[in-house]
């Protein structure tokens, strides 16, 4: 016969439930280690430069300041030298939506076609986008450089290189290949052609996957700096990224609060696209870890 | 409306694989005609090209006379019935329906009035509204049928429609189905690897081995008349008993094992052909519903393994010294293949089956005398397996 549970046991389990708490305390520990930085930064950039890096005393609110936004958004006021806020927001977001749009159309077909199409040397092809996956973007920025040094500061150059991306590729190539192909034989027999079929069956059901990609490549294009480093010099095709260095460069004396709040500026938005897409990412991740 | 003619089909694969041989089929205007055979036969690879989803490499399909090799998939004007239903997820049920009414251009009242009247005919009017995903097996199947009839299609294309459903939900679908045939009246093809279903929906059945058509005719004639001993294995449940025997030199005496039985004048007459085997090996073959425990006549004694007692009939399982005949690839899967071989393994000399009459007075162990109906006994080459006629 099995161990009967003690009074006290069965009182606590009344009063706790049958719930992992232990798990629960070490998630709470964790999700406070990763959330601090975040709420530092976010504070810091409301406060006076004092106060900012003012240890674990920082961490608490005292007195609140726009004074590091008014300051940021007078030093890039004259565009003629500095650039302004609203043209960086302006450049990152035109880089990112090219990126980003443009990315899913041609990334979306690459995928499918390597996952549908049945065509010579198919194989090699795909083994082609895997190689391309490990390969990192500074081992052939240089090479580029040099393609592309016609079109330095350009809106265009900035984007170009990371339309076309193996991991997106690689991402769409799995999803489709989970896909059951019989949708697309239904509405071959139905009578619709391969675009047809692709635009009305296929896209609605690969949200998860276009979410995905369009998530993981704003986020990488947005904050992106290497790239635009190399391939710009005049302030008026800087995006968010190379402003917040240049800010950083030009101070004699670093002011933390200021760059808190750049900081803030250029995180925003990343975290506002995440929220918008996030339902149908959280699904494609699951998905993706269902099926392997 | 239209009848559906293959002619000397085949489909070799770039690997030359060759899946599909000559094959030669007529599916008649309005008929019913299911092809069934184990998983890998090739049934499914043969609906797969008769749709136009599966290019062929030799031969000649046509509809109504008219030859579709080169036709897509939309302009054979046929509708598809998909194992898994292939419904599109991310529309309603009606949608789903009207999708190909709507590439056709079909005019808006027109649509309505097509799928209101298939929903009608399917009870699937209160579900218009709602997609796929919410449904249960049964509706989705409805729908599946919706959308194959809404559009007056040349054909329907069915590809074992029923194996996702429960078995109560399948023999009621089973009927549903037919019905809806018989309704529209289009020349079906309909593939299963269920030997029941076959039987019991077919107008004919064609019966498919590794690619090569082995017989198509009526559910009786397959059964009563097997061409091979494929066919004769495939096809009736409990499946045809298959010993190794050998006519004797005289050739009207056959010897099972060490027991021997007469083969009457009657069978000689119906298999004129048997003569000539006097003196040599064949396969000999026993429906389970012809053995009875009337003992007189040509006996074959056997012993009682295991008996399943079914109340209408008690189905016997029983060994005899005879070597059975095993017909390879005869169907299910690998691990069902396998799943036998171990349970003959154990009861090595418990192959055999008969049918009999419920509430019989026999035991587990009893050497019990089971009467050969020989009229109806099978006799088949030892070597090609073909029948003897």
């Amino acid at each position: 016969m099995s161990k009967q549970p003690s009074t006290a046991t069965i009182r606590r389990r009344r009063l706790l439930g049958n719930r992992p708490w232990g798990v629960y305390a070490l998630l709470l520990f964790f999700m406070v280690l990763f959330l601090f930085p975040v709420y530092y930064l976010i504070l810091g950039s409301f406060e006076s430069p004092s106060q900012t890096l003012n240890g674990l005393h920082g961490a608490v609110p005292t007195s609140l300041t726009l004074q590091n936004y008014h300051t940021l958004s007078q030093t890039f006021f004259s565009a003629q030298i500095t650039g302004s806020l609203k043209g960086f927001y302006t450049v990152s977001t035109l880089v990112s939506l090219l990126v980003v749009g443009g990315g899913l159309i041609v990334n979306s077909l690459a995928g499918y076609g390597l996952a549908r199409l049945k065509f010579k040397g198919r194989r090699l092809l795909l083994l082609l986008v895997i190689v391309l996956v490990i390969i990192p973007f500074e081992a052939i920025a240089v090479p580029l450089y040099y393609m592309l040094s016609g079109l330095r500061n350009t809106l265009i150059v900035q984007a170009l290189p990371f339309i076309g991306s193996a991991f997106s590729i690689y991402l769409f190539y799995t999803f489709f290949l989970n896909l059951p192909p019989q949708l697309e034989e239904a509405a071959r027999i139905d009578g619709a052609g391969p675009w047809r079929t692709f635009l009305q069956i296929i896209l609605p059901n690969a949200k998860p996957a276009f979410a995905s990609v369009a998530i993981l490549s704003f986020i990488q294009i947005w904050s992106s700096y290497l790239w635009p480093l190399m391939m710009t010099s005049q302030p008026n095709v800087y995006p968010l990224s190379i402003a917040i260095g240049n800010l950083v460069k030009q101070q004699s004396t670093p002011n933390y609060g200021e760059m808190f709040a750049f900081g803030v500026l250029l995180v925003v938005p990343m975290a506002i696209f995440f929220i918008v897409f996030q339902r149908w990412f959280i699904r494609s991740v699951a998905s993706l870890a269902v099926k392997g | 409306m239209s009848e559906i003619v293959l002619r000397n089909v085949s489909k070799t694969y770039d690997n030359g694989y060759a899946a599909i041989h000559n094959i030669d089929l007529t599916v008649r205007e309005g008929e019913f005609m299911v092809v069934v055979g184990p998983s890998g036969c090739g049934k499914s690879t043969l609906l797969r090209m008769v749709a136009g989803l599966e290019s062929i490499t030799d031969g000649e399909i046509s509809f109504g006379g008219q030859v579709v090799n080169d036709f897509t998939p939309g302009e054979r004007d046929l509708a598809m019935v998909f194992q898994n239903y292939a419904l599109y997820p991310h529309m309603t049920v009606e949608k789903n329906i009207a999708y190909s009414l709507k590439l056709r251009k079909l005019p808006k009242d027109e649509i309505r009035r097509r799928v209101e009247a298939a929903a009608d005919i399917l009870s699937l009017t209160e579900y218009l509204k709602q997609r796929p995903g919410r449904l249960s097996g049964g509706q989705r199947q409805r729908v599946a049928m919706g959308r194959a009839i809404v559009r007056e299609p040349k054909a329907f294309l069915m590809d074992e429609p029923l194996s996702n459903l429960d078995a109560k939900l399948r023999v009621q679908m089973r009927s549903e189905i037919l019905q809806i045939q018989r309704r529209v009246g289009v020349a079906t093809l309909y593939v299963t690897h269920d030997q029941v279903e076959a039987m019991t929906m077919g107008d004919r059945v064609t019966v498919l081995r590794a690619g090569v058509l082995q017989q198509c005719d009526t559910a009786q004639v397959l059964y009563d008349r097997p061409v091979n001993v494929f066919v004769a294995s495939f096809v009736g449940s409990p499946s045809m008993n298959l010993l190794h025997a050998a006519l004797d030199n005289d050739g009207t005496t056959l010897r099972v094992g060490s027991q021997l039985v007469q083969v009457p004048e009657s069978v000689f007459a119906a298999r004129p052909e048997l003569r000539a085997y006097a003196g040599r090996e064949v396969i000999f073959g026993v429906r389970p519903e012809d053995f009875t425990l009337d003992g007189t006549g040509e006996v074959l004694q056997g012993r009682v393994g295991h008996i399943e007692a079914l109340g209408s009939e008690l189905i016997v399982h029983f060994g005899m010294d005879a070597r059975n005949y095993v017909v390879e690839d005869k169907g299910g899967s690998v691990e069902e293949a396998e799943e036998l071989l171990e349970a003959t393994a154990l009861t090595e000399h418990v192959r055999n089956v008969a049918r009999v009459a419920p509430r019989s007075q026999i035991a587990t162990g009893d050497l019990v005398p089971l009467k050969v109906t020989m009229d109806r006994a099978h006799f088949f080459d030892a070597a090609s397996g073909e029948s003897i006629w």
